[in-house]
């Protein structure tokens, strides 16, 4: 009975941070801007990585596992932001202009 | 389970590297690369558990440090062309 609450669980874990994941990555596609683009590799960092790790440390029960994947998602929680941070201050410092609406041409290039 | 999961992240890892590949600016390449580097992280350890191995999750999580010190040395390559170059601070001191 637990085993299958804890399966039902795992899946619904995994499966949600699953969509989340090919969300993001179509969002990574489509969207029109890099800073736009910063949103849907957004979404993979944190939703989609804290569901599929939540997922399998469920999975895993109370093991040393569980303890590696609860550090592998500190760890990303840590860094996803601060790379985030460096990368959109590096592109605006470095002269990217944010897509401001849609142009004629609809092309996202800085003037 | 850990199949779909697998499959998932691959077509992420897939719509990465085309944005890597097409990107307009250099930007958007790191951008997608590190979002790469975070679903190989994800990658390594769904496999571990898809075969029953989860020694795994130490490569995991070093390959977490490594992708965070990866993104941030490109991106001070990029900024500065040159690693060994101090902060900002003291770059604009200098000017």
């Amino acid at each position: 009975m637990i085993g299958i609450v804890v399966d039902i669980v795992s899946w619904v874990l995994i499966l949600t941070g699953s969509a989340f994941a090919i969300i993001g990555g179509v969002g990574m596609i489509r969207l029109p801007d890099f800073y736009t683009r910063m949103h849907g590799a957004g979404i993979t960092d944190t939703l989609g990585a804290g569901l599929i790790l939540a997922g399998l440390a469920v999975q895993a029960g109370f093991t040393l596992a569980t303890v590696k994947l609860l550090l592998i998602l500190v760890f990303l929680l840590y860094t996803s932001p601060t790379s985030s941070y460096a990368l959109a201050n590096s592109a605006y410092t470095g002269g990217l202009q944010p897509w401001l609406g849609k142009k004629e041409d609809g092309s996202s290039k800085s003037s | 389970m850990f199949v779909a999961a697998t499959l998932a992240i691959l077509i992420t890892m897939a719509l990465a590297l085309t944005r890597a590949l097409l990107g307009p600016t250099i930007y958007d390449r790191v951008l997608a690369v590190n979002a790469f580097g975070t679903k190989t992280v994800l990658l390594i350890a769904v496999l571990g558990f898809l075969t029953g191995r989860p020694d795994f999750l130490d490569i995991s999580l070093v390959y977490a440090l490594i992708n965070f010190i990866g993104t941030i040395a490109v991106l001070k390559f990029l900024k500065f062309g040159d690693l060994g170059t101090p902060g900002s601070e003291n770059s604009e001191a200098d000017d």
